[in-house]
């Protein structure tokens, strides 16, 4: 009974995001085709795609099984450049020549899966050695292996001048037939969902499964969980290796959405808003534990970094002010600080936003207040 | 059933057990008596795998246990107890319990088992709905051991069940022990409490600086004017 409640409650959010996908075109279609609105948004929806899967896998080795991870978008740009390279390797060879047609799509479905499965396996090989270690230790090799990765690709003959450039020459990503332009963005914009979705479900039935009471359990008190007959360490690693998988994918969606990579852009830090750090930020605040925060918070992160960098009241802010937005690391660092001080568990906390559960959920919650204002009153009277 | 034969385990170049042998039978609540850095848990460690160690041999019923995964030993039938109490704080009683049972494929086991565990806990079920994080240290002292006694194990090793309770509730958790112990469990209890150990126990070993200096019947122990002056206090 349980199962199939769940099984209605992925049914009924993926028919709904299908509907207001049709929606959504439907709309763009009545105010002007392919008008200015929809190729503003459509870029947007794809950041957020890659951003939310960035978020949500973190959030199972940050917030399910309890271990910092400071590395995550090295990942990441493993799943881009996989994804470039095989898909560049593709063009010249012939297999595809314009960006369109069936064997075209499979390709790009290729990439994407290729792109998570590199990532998974380098995910593997960090995580048998790193997660020996506990709290600052894995952070700071997690740290060192985000720096890693980037300075290895730079100097990777292939994914140098010869390859994709490192960030000099724009726009060589679309010679690899990624690297979608603002139309072919708008017309792949079901790729990006169709993963998105896919990649969450799959997370979403991970962290509900067997495995997924146990890393709970591990992160709630590894020596029980051992006394359990739990495999701690093996659990850690496949958790590990199930979320570079998915930042991995992410990758590829990224490759997709940019007319150039640059392994600044998967830093540890940077200016932009695709950093390990950032994604670290939108898991805290989302909630450590809950999938949907992360795709709540990863939305609202997108949306904060779009308006600090494009928005037009920050430009008419004093100068004072307007400096500090140049640097967006200032802004989070202070975000992070509001959210542990007042909402320290994040938005969401562990809880799963639901649409099937939403009823239910909401009468609960007013049945909770209820209950603490008769308390507040009780004790008021009393005293 | 359990055997530990001439056992030795290193912290590094620390020799904490220092060639230690013993054993226990069937039915048997014995119990592993001695100060604080003796190596009392570090022996319960080593024989649930959690941590290595360098020679020696441990079988339980006849299976060699130090060659074996710490995960895998518990389905062999040897359950742990571990020190302080750890408990799944955020989840519910039950939840605590079924994780006990993870290793277990079979739900009709489970449950049975669940309930053989709530017939020896009562508190349990009153409050199996309740985080385990807002138990009182007595009950998750109990929830602890109900959780290890989730697998349905041959024996089970139970690690300071007294530190940190107040001397009521370390009566009722030694009563709680010699019930088990009278429901034909087998318990290695490894205790601090020396008083309450002996008292329960129907053999003890008594462990200093990694060696067994004494053994023999618990009664016998009590009475033994060495073991009263350390570990009495008389």
């Amino acid at each position: 009974m349980k199962n199939n409640k769940t099984a209605r409650g992925y049914l009924v959010n993926t028919l709904v995001i299908a509907a207001a996908f049709i929606l959504f075109q439907m709309l763009t279609g009545i105010f002007g085709g392919e008008g200015d609105f929809k190729l503003v948004l459509v870029p947007s929806l794809w950041q957020c795609c890659y951003l939310i899967l960035l978020a949500a896998s973190l959030n199972l080795v940050l917030g399910f099984l309890g271990q910092l991870s400071l590395g995550h978008c090295g990942f990441m740009a493993i799943g881009a450049y996989t994804a470039a390279l095989i898909s560049l390797a593709c063009e010249r060879a012939g297999v595809f020549t314009d960006k369109a047609g069936l064997v075209y799509i499979l390709i790009i479905f290729g990439c994407i899966i290729a792109a998570g499965l590199l990532a998974a396996v380098t995910g593997l090989l960090v995580g048998i050695p790193a997660l020996r270690l506990k709290g600052d230790y894995l952070a700071i090799i997690t740290l060192g292996f985000g720096m890693i990765i980037v300075n290895v690709i730079n100097n990777l003959p292939f994914c140098g001048q010869d390859g994709l450039s490192q960030g000099s020459a724009a726009a060589s990503l679309y010679k690899t037939g990624l690297g979608f332009g603002s139309k072919a963005k708008v017309t792949y914009l079901w790729i990006a969902l169709v993963v998105t979705i896919v990649c969450l479900t799959l997370m979403f039935m991970f962290v509900r499964s067997k495995y997924g009471r146990a890393i709970r359990a591990i992160k709630d008190d590894e020596i029980a969980a051992s006394a359990s007959g739990i495999n701690v360490s093996s659990y850690k690693v496949l958790t590990f290796t199930y979320s570079a998988f998915f930042a991995g994918v992410a990758g590829a969606l990224y490759a997709c959405a940019n007319s150039s990579l640059s392994t600044s852009s998967f830093a540890f830090t940077n200016a932009g808003i695709l950093n390990s750090t950032f994604v670290v930020v939108m898991v805290v605040l989302g909630g450590m534990g809950s999938l949907t925060g992360s795709i709540v918070a990863a939305v609202i992160m997108f949306f904060v970094n779009y308006q600090i960098a494009n928005g037009s009241w920050v430009a008419a802010l004093p100068p004072l002010i307007n400096g500090i937005f140049k640097y967006p690391m200032l802004v989070y660092a202070v975000v992070l600080v509001i959210v542990i001080i007042f909402r320290p568990r994040g938005i969401f906390g562990t809880y799963e936003f639901s649409l099937v559960r939403l009823p239910e959920d909401i009468k609960k919650a007013r049945a909770r207040r209820a209950a603490a204002k008769a308390e507040r009153k009780e004790a008021a009277s009393h005293g | 059933m359990l055997e530990i034969k001439d056992l030795n385990v290193f912290y590094g170049a620390i020799h904490a057990i220092k060639g230690i042998s013993l054993s226990v039978d069937e039915g048997e609540l014995v119990s592993l008596i001695g100060a604080n850095g003796a190596g009392k848990t570090t022996t319960l460690h080593a024989i649930s795998g959690l941590i290595p160690s360098a020679s020696g041999s441990i079988t339980l019923d006849g299976a060699d246990l130090r060659k074996t995964p710490a995960n895998k030993i518990i389905s062999m039938g040897l359950s742990h107890v571990p020190e302080g109490r750890h408990v799944f704080a955020r989840m519910t009683v039950e939840e605590n319990l079924r994780m006990g049972a993870y290793i277990i494929r079979d739900q009709k086991t489970i449950t049975k088992n669940l309930d053989m565990v709530y017939s020896h806990f009562p508190r349990l079920k009153e409050r199996r709905r309740q985080l385990a994080g807002t138990l009182s240290g007595g009950e998750q002292q109990m929830l602890a051991t109900g959780r290890a006694l989730m697998t349905d194990p041959k024996i089970i090793l139970m690690d300071e069940p007294s530190m940190g309770l107040s001397p009521l509730l370390v009566k009722e958790i030694f009563a709680i022990i010699e019930e088990l112990h009278k429901s034909g469990i087998t318990i290695l209890l490894v205790e601090q409490n020396a008083k309450m150990a002996l008292a329960v126990a129907d053999r003890a070993y008594v462990l200093e600086t990694g060696k067994i200096s004494m053994s023999g019947k618990a009664a016998q122990l009590a009475q033994d004017d060495r073991v009263r002056k350390a570990y009495l206090g008389a």
